[in-house]
Order: structure tokens, then sequence, then C-alpha cells
């Protein structure tokens, strides 16, 4: 199996946000300048870490288009284009006309009343924020990443998701050519709402299969 | 943890419940302001009056003013602040940069970025 592995340049008006990724440059230079600023003051003691990511943590569902949200309203209405992100989930997605610039392949994954999805991530520069939002804290946990693959009903049960016995729980690990994306379950309910309605529900935790939607 | 006075500020990309970004550096950059203001390094006012200082030179050398680069204004800011306050200084920022460039060089893909990836490796 080969996946054709390209970053392009862009040249669009949004080089300001992706600016121009090359190989062997993953990181964009507004990028690496936040990092090197950052590992500064942590460095000298100016600025706790966790406090950081406490602050942005706060701001989850203000970072980015958060595409996916649509994506799963779009697939909770419409049979035939969930058909299609299941089958191809980056060629779905991109349907919306977002994702362009993400050369990896993203895999849709359903949870049904049978199977829990869960994604685990090593939170490479490619995590696709633009289709799941800011990625959580925790995700930069080794730990989190290794208990997740061996208990995943214990991690899923401290974040406050309780998955019966009789249900499968698949872990799914991102790797550099793949990237996940679960399509939670439809909130009951919900029959009235619109596409827009219903994508307001969907949460970025819901997307990596660490939470249900909630009416 | 509330955010300072945001009507203080030249007109920040912003919701009905606050401020918005467009990519995670974005917020990691309003969040290291945040924090170094609330440990003292700067007042509130001051930051404003910088940021906004820093926009008209841009308007000035003729950027288009749509919003869209209001993070560029704000992390420039930020460092320039930074610099002249002594906290950290333009020469360790050019250098800590090329570390984050070397290492992210260094890291094959699908693997995290940490600093010192390309020492650990054996070079070519």
């Amino acid at each position: 199996m080969s996946h054709e592995h390209e970053h392009h340049h862009h040249h669009d008006d949004d080089d300001d946000v992706q600016e121009h990724r090359e190989h062997g440059a993953p990181l964009t230079d507004v990028e690496l300048r936040v990092r090197a600023l950052e590992s500064l003051l942590v460095d000298k003691g100016l600025v706790d870490p966790a406090a950081l990511d406490a602050l942005i943590d706060t701001y989850e569902t203000k970072v980015g288009p958060r595409n996916g949200a649509r994506v799963v309203a779009r697939a909770w209405l419409d049979p035939a284009y969930k058909r299609r992100l299941l089958e191809d989930g980056t060629a779905a997605v991109a349907e919306f006309g977002f994702m362009g610039r993400q050369s990896e392949k993203l895999v849709v994954v359903e949870n049904t009343p049978q199977v829990h999805n869960v994604v685990v991530c090593t939170l490479c520069s490619c995590y696709p924020w633009a289709v799941l939002g800011l990625p959580p804290v925790w995700y930069k946990s080794a730990p989190y990443r290794a208990r997740a693959v061996i208990d995943p009903r214990g991690v899923l049960e401290e974040l406050g998701v309780s998955v019966p016995e009789s249900r499968e729980v698949r872990v799914w690990d991102s790797t550099a050519e793949i990237r996940y994306m679960v399509l939670p379950e439809r909130p009951k309910g919900t029959e009235k709402l619109s596409e827009e309605e219903l994508a307001a529900l969907v949460t970025r935790d819901a997307m990596i299969g660490v939470a249900e939607v909630r009416r | 943890m509330r955010p300072p006075d945001l009507d203080a500020l030249p007109a920040i990309p912003r919701d009905d419940e606050g401020p918005v970004f467009r990519a995670p550096w974005e917020a990691q950059a309003f969040a290291m302001a945040i924090v170094l203001h609330e440990r003292g390094h700067f007042t509130w006012k001051e930051w404003a009056g910088r940021l906004a200082d820093e926009i008209a030179a841009a308007r000035e050398r003729g950027e288009a003013d749509d919003g869209r680069r209001y993070y560029h204004y704000w992390l420039a800011t930020l460092e320039k602040l930074v610099a002249d306050k002594h906290i950290v200084l333009a020469d360790e920022l050019r250098a800590r940069k090329s570390a984050w460039e070397a290492a992210a060089a260094a890291t094959p893909h699908g693997q995290p970025i940490v600093l010192g990836a390309d020492a650990a490796r054996p070079k070519p």
C-alpha cells in the first residue's frame, strides 16, 4: 500500500494561515515563531505550560473552521452522503470544498449500537484541526496514548463515556498517512433539527470518540 | 479565566462569546499575551497601544485591513514587547526558531516534533 504524500505549495487567499508547507519543513513560519517564543517563556519560568494549555482549551470550540461537525450533520441527514463518507472519507469531506491542502487520507469510522470507536493521535504537525477542531490537551500525554490502546474502556469511563461490555471498542491509531474521524451516533429527539442545528451539537470530543453527542 | 477587556483592543476577530481563531497558533499567541499580562509583565493598556501601533504600521505599508492578519500583528507585537522588556531577546528567538526548524526537518512525518530531535539523530 503506498499513499502518495506531498505537501503542496498554496497561493490562494488562505496563505496567511497555512503559508508554505514543504517537504522537511512541516511547520509554517508563524508556527515556528510561536513555538520559539512559547518554549523560551516556559524555559525561563515565565509561563506555566499547563496554565497556557488550560487557557487555550477554554477556546476549544473557537479554533479553526471545525468542518467535521458539518460533515457529521450532513451524514446524519443524507444516507447517500453517509455512504460516500464511510467509503472514502477524503473525497466525501472534499465535497464541502475544504481539506484541499491536507494530503493525508481521512478515514471515517461509524459508531453504532454494536461498536464504539476511539481515535488516538501522536499530535504530529498534520493533526487535522480544520476538520476536528483544536486537539485536546491530554492528547499530548504519552501515558494517555498507551492506556487508550491497552485499556480503552477504562480511559473512556474516566472521560465520562460508559461503554457496555456488549459493545465492541475499536481504537484507531493515526499514522503518517491516515487520519481518523468518528461519525458519532445521532442523538434521539433531533429529528426536526436542521443541518446547521445538528452541526452545532457535534463536539470535537465526539469526533474523536471520547464523548457522545447530546441534545 | 476571563480575558481582559477585549473592547480596549483594536477590533479583534470575535463572535458573541469572545475571540475566535483561524488556526491553533493564533490561540497560542493570544494565550501567551494573556498569561504574560496576568503575571504583570505589561499592562493591558500598554498591550493595546503597542498592538494598535503594529496594525497602523502595517496599514501604512499598504497591507489589507480585513482582520485576516490580525494574529500576525499580535505575534509581532508580542515579540517586540518581550524584547523591549528584556524578557526574551530577539537573538534568542531567532536561535530557538532555527532549533525548531531543524527539529521539524529531522522528524519523520507522523511523529510529534520535539526540540533536539535533529541532535538525537545521526547526521547524514
